[in-house]
């Protein structure tokens, strides 16, 4: 069977696997929970810096599991604001609750269209459906 | 198990010094200058054979079985390559002797790149670089400089979504943003995807071939034709070179810059057991670029020469791991010119054999012919049975495991390098145990996912390590207590 995960109903989705809620021209930034169990055992969040110009899918920062080390792409562009520094040191954070304590970053939009780009959560339900994997 | 500082009692020694036969100096070293305590293990000669025998019989390597870990040529290292790096002239050779007494060490260099020039097609070739990643990192480096002779700002270094890992750190490191470009369905570079990438800002495409899905770039030439219409360079990781020795050079379709892992194809040591040795090899556009000194003759003699204006510089002390260029050498010359090729011949029938053996119980996701290697999935196992479990299931039939979830693109991939030098028995046994383990997915879940049960420990928790690293040993307990 495969692992399809929650899908929050209010956030919005990358195909890379990252979700983004926006909220008064501000974006909080994290990793699915198809995501994080495809990477299985967190073990280190590399986190980008406050002040980052982050462009929409490009690479954001880096999460390392026991598995391997992936790039996480900005849904949407702008600066960070803000980085959840609580993953430094519980990085399982992103395991337990991808949505909740688990969220990565937070940052100043530049472009709310450009939310167009992204899927809503059924279209990332069957999204998901549709991978090989 | 203890560690050999838990060994230590006070006074217990397996050494006399002799005595000291000069007038003792007070005062040599000033008084801030030396260490109260030195925490350094007190053990007999006895202590310390028996500690590390007992750690030697807990080790596995290639010496004690198959070793079939994808991607790093496990083969064998034939002894007389470690009887000629012991040779006197060569072990006892201090590294700032003159030149005109160390003729035979500057003779190995040369001639060794001489060897790997003819074997690759490259036109010149350092071998300071320590392993394969730091030959890597010095070929980006070349890249960088080159583009700096011409005035040229390129920003960008393109990698397959199935390189190594350590392709995008070098380029990383040295500046540059990675690009990826996507392998197409039959596991190959997707060259409309590098098309589409290929801007006049990219400096360089680091490509692997065979690549880590043990596949050969069919379109290889035409990748480097895009690259060079673009004045871009075509870098090689070349630690797959083991499948096309002896019968295709990178020299020959289009690579620029190549680096060759003496540690995987060339039978010296690896890892733990190195130091290893990732020599550089540049066509001739690019050989002012190199690490200094290199190596010349001049009348008949070797010299090292360091007047080199345009060199990247020093990218090691002194020439490298000289003592891994004397194996690589012996291991060349004692194969010579045909041993070469059946080396390549045997790594790939001996990894198509081992797929054809498997590929009714395993599913293969590109199946096609390979090179030196193959990767299998975790598809076709039952009863949530995962990639992991089958590796370490393998240790208990006295087997290393393969590398897995490596490659990236491959879900639960295994990917499985035999090498030339194993035997039909041994692939016949591995393939054996290989579909046995598949039938325990089916009728025996639950000792997969117990294994391993034969080794010293069983699993280890992989992630407490990763998560809370302990990296040196620090006093947790009272020593100086007699040990048994």
């Amino acid at each position: 069977m495969k692992y399809i995960g929650k899908i929050p109903e209010e956030l919005k989705y990358t195909k890379e696997h990252e979700w983004v809620k926006i909220e008064s021209a501000h974006g909080v930034i994290g990793i699915t929970d198809y995501a994080q169990h495809a990477l299985t055992d967190i073990v280190f969040v590399e986190l980008p810096q406050v002040g980052k110009k982050a462009g929409q899918f490009k690479p954001l920062c880096v999460v390392e599991s026991v598995k391997s080390v992936s790039d996480i792409f900005a849904p949407v562009s702008g600066d960070v604001v803000e980085v959840n520094d609580n993953l430094s040191n519980n990085p399982e954070h992103v395991n337990q609750d991808p949505y909740g304590i688990g969220w990565i970053a937070k940052i100043k939009v530049f472009d709310e269209s450009e939310v167009k780009n992204l899927m809503n959560a059924e279209e990332y339900k069957k999204y998901l459906e549709g991978l090989e994997h | 198990m203890k560690l050999i500082f838990e060994r230590s009692v006070k006074g217990r020694k397996a050494v006399e010094l002799p005595k000291l036969d000069v007038p003792l100096q007070a005062n040599l070293i000033p008084e801030e200058f030396i260490r109260q305590e030195l925490d350094m293990p007190e053990v007999s000669e006895l202590d310390v054979i028996r500690h590390y025998t007992a750690l030697s019989r807990r080790n596995f390597g290639v010496d004690n079985g198959f070793y079939p870990l994808g991607s790093c040529t496990m083969k064998y290292n034939p002894k007389i390559n470690e009887d000629m790096a012991r040779l006197e002239g060569f072990s006892q050779l201090h590294p700032y002797a003159p030149e005109e007494s160390s003729q035979g060490a500057l003779q190995i260099i040369y001639e060794l790149q001489q060897y790997l020039k003819e074997i690759s097609g490259m036109d010149a070739f350092t071998l300071q670089p320590a392993a394969g990643s730091h030959g890597e990192l010095t070929g980006i480096m070349i890249v960088k400089k080159y583009f700096e002779s011409m005035n040229e700002k390129r920003t960008k270094i393109l990698i397959p979504d199935s390189a190594h890992g350590t392709n995008p750190a070098s380029a990383t490191l040295c500046g540059f943003e990675c690009v990826e470009i996507k392998s197409n369905s039959e596991g190959e570079i997707d060259l409309d995807d590098l098309k589409s990438k290929l801007t006049k800002d990219v400096a360089a495409i680091m490509i692997t071939n065979p690549n880590t899905l043990g596949l050969f770039e069919r379109r290889i030439l035409d990748a480097a034709k895009l690259m060079h219409d673009n004045n871009s360079i075509v870098y090689m990781d070349g630690a797959n070179l083991n499948a096309m020795l002896g019968i295709a050079r990178p020299g020959d379709f289009g690579i620029d810059i190549l680096h060759i892992n003496l540690h995987k194809t060339f039978s010296t040591p690896h890892g733990g057991g190195g130091p290893g040795a990732g020599p550089v090899g540049v066509k001739k556009h690019l050989e002012r670029f190199l690490p200094k000194p290199s190596v010349e003759v001049v009348d008949k003699k070797y010299r090292l020469n360091y007047n080199l204006p345009d060199s990247i510089g020093r990218v090691r002390a002194f020439y490298g791991n000289f003592g891994i260029l004397v194996r690589a050498y012996t291991y060349i010359r004692s194969n010579g010119f045909e041993g070469i090729r059946a080396i390549g011949e045997n790594s790939v029938l001996n990894a198509n054999y081992l797929l054809a053996k498997l590929k009714k119980h395993y599913h293969v996701p590109y199946n096609r012919t390979c090179q030196h290697e193959f990767v299998l999935t975790d598809k076709y196992l039952s009863n949530d049975v995962s990639t992991n479990d089958v590796a370490k299931r393998l240790l208990d039939f006295g087997f290393y495991a393969p590398t897995i979830y490596f490659p990236l693109i491959v879900h639960g991939a295994i990917m499985i390098e035999p090498t030339e030098t194993e035997s039909k028995e041994t692939l016949d046994a591995f393939a054996e145990v290989m579909i046995k383990i598949k039938e325990e997915s089916v009728n025996d879940p639950e000792i997969l996912k117990s294994a391993p049960l034969t080794t010293p420990v069983s699993r280890l928790d992989g992630v407490l390590a990763a998560r809370k690293p302990i990296l040196r040993y620090e006093r947790t307990m009272a020593l100086n207590e007699p040990t048994h």
